[in-house]
C-alpha cells in the first residue's frame, strides 16, 4: 500500500508540476507541429508518397512522419526529464525523493512513469491537432496506442535516467543532445523508411535498425493501425529492461551519483 | 519494530544515531576517517567543522546517498545496509540546499514527501496540520512557497522532516542565509523538539554560536576526523580552553588537534 501512495504522490507532484509549466506543454508541441507542417510539406516533394507496412495504400508523407514526431515528444520528454533530475540533484530535492525508505528502484520506476504519463499527454495533444489538420490514423489505434506509448514512454525515459545519473553537472548535458537526442532520432525511421535508408547505405541502414528508437517509432507506427509489430515489441521491451536496470544502478549508492555533484 | 534486530545499549537505552568506526574516500581523497559518534535520543549533538571537513560526506552516508566502504550506521539500532527501509523511516533531514518545490503550496509539497514514506493522505494532513501549527505556519498551508520568505521556508522544511515522527532528525546548516533572530527562533525549536519529543539530533553547522554550552553535545570535524567529541563544557574543560570558539578554532587551524 505505501508503495502505491509513494507512486501516486509522485504521479501526482509531476503532474502538478506539469501545469505549473505551461511553456513546457507548448513548447513540446510546437517542434512536432513544426515539422509537421513545414517541414513535411517540404520533405513530400523530396520523398514522393510510398506504400509500406503498415500502410495499406499510398500515404502522405505527413501521415508516415507522424509516429516518428509521436516518438520525438517522447524522445524530447525522456531527456527533459533526465535534464530536470540532474538540476534536482544539484539543488536538492532528488536527495529527498532518494532518502525515502522504500527501495531505490521503486523510487526511480515511480519517477519514470510519472514523466512517461506526462508524455503521454502530449502525445495526445499532438495527435489531437494533427487531426485538426486532416492527417489521423484508424480510429481505434487511438486507443491500441495508449499502452504502446507507455512503453516507449518508459524505453526512452529510461535511457534518460541513465544519461542523469552519469552527468554530473548540468552544463554537461548539452552534450547530450548532440551525441545521443540527434543521432537517435536522425539514425532512426521517424523521418524516412528504412528501406530508403538502405538503398544508400547499408551501414546506415544497419545502424537505424538496432536503434532501440526504431523500434518504438515501428510500434507506435504499427499501433496506430491497429497493428502490433511484435519484433519492435521485443526490442522496445527488452531495451527498457536493459536501460531502467542501468538507471537504477547508476542510483546505487554505492556509485555515489546522487552525491557526486557536490 | 517487531522482527527487526535493534542493538540495545547496557540499561535497555536506545542511541537515535550510532555511527561506528565510517571511513570514505573519493578516489584518492580520504572524506571521512574512522569516524565514531552516537547521538541518544532527546540529545542534540551538534557536528562542528570547517567547509570540507567532511561534514556533507557524512550526512551522505547516514542518509544512505552514498554507501561507506567500511564501519556501520545504526539509525535507532537498526543497521542502514540490513535494515535499510526500518532505518531510514527513522530518519527526518533538512539539507543544505532549500529543496521545497517553489511552484507548489506548501501543502502539496508536504502531501508529497509524506507519500514518498508511504503515509496515507489522512494521517498526512493531520500530521501537516500538526507540525505547521507547532511552527506557527498554519496560515501559510495553502500558500505557494514561492511567496514565503526563507525563514518561512526553513519552517516549513523542518515541519516536512518531521511529519512521519523520525526519532533522528539531520540538519545540514539549516540555517545558513537566515538573519539572526529567524536563526534563534530555528535553533530554539529544535531544542524544544529534543527535549520534548525525544528526538535525537544531529546538527552539522560552522556557526558556534548556535551551540547550547550547557545542553549540547559537540563532536568537532576537520580533514575527516574527529577532533573532540562529548558534552561541550566537558570538551571544553578537558582541552582547557575558556571558550568554544578558541577550542573549535585551534582544532580547526591547520593540522588540528590542540
Amino acid at each position: 500500500m505505501s508503495w502505491w501512495r509513494c507512486l501516486m504522490g509522485i504521479t501526482w507532484r509531476e503532474l502538478l508540476r506539469f501545469t505549473h509549466q505551461r511553456g513546457r506543454f507548448f513548447s513540446a508541441l510546437v517542434r512536432p507541429l513544426l515539422w509537421l507542417l513545414v517541414f513535411a510539406v517540404g520533405f513530400r516533394a523530396a520523398l514522393g508518397d510510398s506504400i509500406i507496412a503498415p500502410y495499406r495504400s499510398y500515404v502522405t508523407y505527413q501521415i508516415y512522419v507522424i509516429p516518428g514526431l509521436v516518438g520525438m515528444i517522447q524522445l524530447f520528454n525522456g531527456m527533459q526529464s533526465s535534464l530536470s533530475m540532474v538540476y534536482d540533484r544539484e539543488v536538492g530535492s532528488m536527495r529527498m525523493l532518494l532518502t525515502s525508505p522504500l527501495p531505490r528502484w521503486w523510487l526511480l520506476t515511480s519517477k519514470l512513469l510519472a514523466s512517461v504519463l506526462v508524455s503521454v499527454f502530449q502525445v495526445y495533444a499532438f495527435l489531437l491537432i494533427a487531426g485538426l489538420f486532416g492527417f489521423v490514423a484508424e480510429p481505434i489505434g487511438y486507443l491500441y496506442v495508449m499502452p504502446v506509448l507507455l512503453i516507449t514512454g518508459m524505453l526512452l525515459g529510461s535511457i534518460g535516467m541513465f544519461l542523469s545519473s552519469a552527468i554530473r553537472q548540468l552544463e554537461n548535458f548539452a552534450g547530450v543532445m548532440n551525441f545521443v537526442v540527434f543521432p537517435m532520432f536522425f539514425l532512426s525511421s521517424a523521418l524516412y523508411p528504412l528501406s530508403s535508408m538502405r538503398e544508400n547505405s547499408e551501414l546506415l541502414y544497419y545502424l537505424c535498425s538496432i536503434n532501440p528508437f526504431t523500434h518504438a517509432v515501428e510500434l507506435i507506427r504499427f499501433a496506430l493501425y491497429v497493428q502490433w509489430n511484435v519484433e519492435s515489441l521485443l526490442w522496445t521491451s527488452f531495451a527498457t529492461a536493459v536501460f531502467l536496470t542501468l538507471a537504477v544502478w547508476g542510483y546505487k549508492p554505492d556509485r555515489g551519483a546522487s552525491a557526486r555533484a557536490r | 519494530m517487531s522482527s527487526v534486530a535493534v542493538r540495545e545499549e547496557a540499561g535497555g537505552r536506545i542511541a537515535a544515531l550510532r555511527v561506528s568506526s565510517v571511513s570514505f574516500h573519493y578516489g584518492d581523497l580520504t572524506a571521512l576517517d574512522d569516524v565514531s559518534l552516537v547521538v541518544d535520543a532527546g540529545q542534540v549533538n551538534v557536528l562542528l567543522g570547517p567547509n570540507g571537513a567532511g561534514k556533507t560526506t557524512l550526512f551522505s552516508l547516514i542518509t544512505r546517498l552514498l554507501q561507506p566502504r567500511s564501519g556501520q550506521i545504526e539509525i535507532t539500532g537498526r543497521a542502514l545496509t540490513s535494515h535499510t527501509r526500518e532505518a531510514l523511516g527513522q530518519l527526518g533531514i533538512v539539507f543544505q540546499q532549500p529543496t521545497l518545490d517553489l511552484d507548489l503550496s506548501v501543502a502539496q509539497n508536504l502531501h508529497y514527501f509524506a507519500s514518498l514514506h508511504g503515509i496515507s493522505r489522512a494521517a498526512a494532513q493531520a500530521s501537516i496540520e500538526r507540525e505547521l501549527g507547532r511552527l506557527n505556519m498554519l496560515d501559510s498551508i495553502n500558500r505557494s512557497v514561492r511567496r514565503l520568505n526563507g525563514g518561512h521556508r526553513r519552517r516549513v522544511e523542518l515541519a516536512r522532516a518531521l511529519l512521519h515522527d523520525p526519532q533522528l532528525l539531520l540538519l545540514d546548516e539549516p540555517t545558513i542565509g537566515l538573519d539572526i533572530p529567524t536563526r534563534r527562533e530555528f535553533v530554539e525549536n529544535v531544542h524544544a523538539l529534543a527535549s520534548e519529543r525525544g528526538v535525537g539530533v544531529l546538527w552539522a553547522t560552522h556557526l558556534i554560536d548556535e551551540v547550547d554550552l550547557a545542553l549540547d553535545q559537540v563532536t568537532i570535524l576537520h580533514r575527516g576526523k574527529i577532533q573532540a567529541s562529548g558534552a561541550a563544557h566537558a570538551v571544553m574543560q578537558e582541552k582547557g580552553f575558556q571558550s568554544l570558539e578558541d577550542l573549535y578554532e585551534s582544532l580547526t587551524s591547520a593540522g588540528g588537534e590542540a
